[in-house]
């Protein structure tokens, strides 16, 4: 009881980890893409949990609000926009699996083992007050994230947005056929 | 940790609540299966196609990027506001110019008429 209660969070973590492997293995395997969507989303939501253990609690929020909230929309929407039943997802699926599951083994026996050697397994070596430091400061993570974002990190911040403005763009551009562009400048024009 | 108690506790009343619902509504029930019941329902007009086979507009995608970068720039907000006293003005005008950008794009699809649906 009292390893429990003292390896808490590191009991967590291994199944919290294990769940997410599951769930992202479903995203592939399962035939309906509705369900592996499904499976996807319950994924997000683990990598929320595990991002919560790690104290990086924004990104727990940002995991939760822009990929479950979000991305799962877009990836709905690619589903309801195809035609999914015409598919051959199996064939086409399993034929190249045995060489990537080799490679895949390959590296997770690599990540395991220096993991393993430089001994950061689990918890990994900053401590949860690395997230919650401002030149000596204790704040809170999202306070803190802010602070280093838009003090150190200005520049980049600031090219966000004209990323964020070339997606919007680039967006409108293709999601748009010619003669809805040329109807609506006639509109505008006249 | 013990601060994410009462989440846990929400969290197990809010997946339990819709299974408890539907077990309690599958025992009280009385069962009469048909398969017409069983059909997507839409608005009570007889069903033509099959779920899957029914392909949605493009402009469903649209409003759904432009949902997600939105979505990303209020995302940015929430830090900004957090530690808005600490900031001060430099943060302020910070974010101006980071909202003047994004106002770019939300007028182009505005005058390019993403926002209407017609």
């Amino acid at each position: 009881m009292d390893f429990l209660v003292s390896h808490f969070a590191e009991i967590l973590f291994y199944i919290l980890a294990a769940l997410a492997v599951l769930g992202s293995v479903g995203v592939i395997t399962l035939k309906n893409p509705v369900n592996a969507a499904l499976s996807l989303l319950g994924t997000f939501f683990i990598v929320a949990v595990l991002f919560v253990l790690q104290h990086a609690e924004f990104l727990a929020a940002v995991q939760v609000m822009v990929y479950a909230g979000g991305i799962m929309v877009l990836f709905l929407f690619v589903i309801m926009l195809v035609s999914v039943k015409g598919l051959k997802t199996q064939a086409a699926f399993l034929s190249p699996l045995v060489p990537v599951a080799i490679i895949g083994a390959i590296l997770v026996g690599a990540l395991i083992t220096s993991a393993v050697l430089l001994g950061v397994f689990a918890t990994g070596d900053g401590g949860p007050e690395a997230l919650q430091m401002v030149d000596g400061a204790v704040l809170g993570n999202t306070e803190a994230v802010g602070m280093v974002l838009y003090t150190k990190y200005l520049v980049p911040f600031e090219v966000v947005s004209v990323v964020l403005l070339v997606a919007m763009i680039g967006a409108i551009v293709f999601g748009r056929k010619d003669r809805f562009i040329e109807e609506q400048e006639g509109e505008v024009g006249s | 940790m013990e601060h994410y108690v009462p989440i846990l506790v929400y969290a197990l009343v809010a997946i339990s609540f819709p299974i408890i619902a539907l077990l309690m509504a599958k025992v009280v029930r009385a069962g009469s299966p048909d398969p017409v019941k069983a059909e997507p329902y839409e608005c009570g007009v007889k069903t033509n196609t099959v779920a899957f086979d029914t392909r949605f507009s493009i402009r469903y995608y649209l409003i759904a990027v432009l949902f997600v970068i939105f979505d990303v720039e209020t995302i940015f907000l929430f830090p900004w506001a957090v530690s808005f006293d600490r900031l001060a003005l430099f943060g302020f005008i910070e974010m101006m110019v980071f909202l003047a950008i994004l106002l770019v794009g939300y007028v182009y699809a505005w005058r390019r008429g993403a926002l209407e649906w017609a």
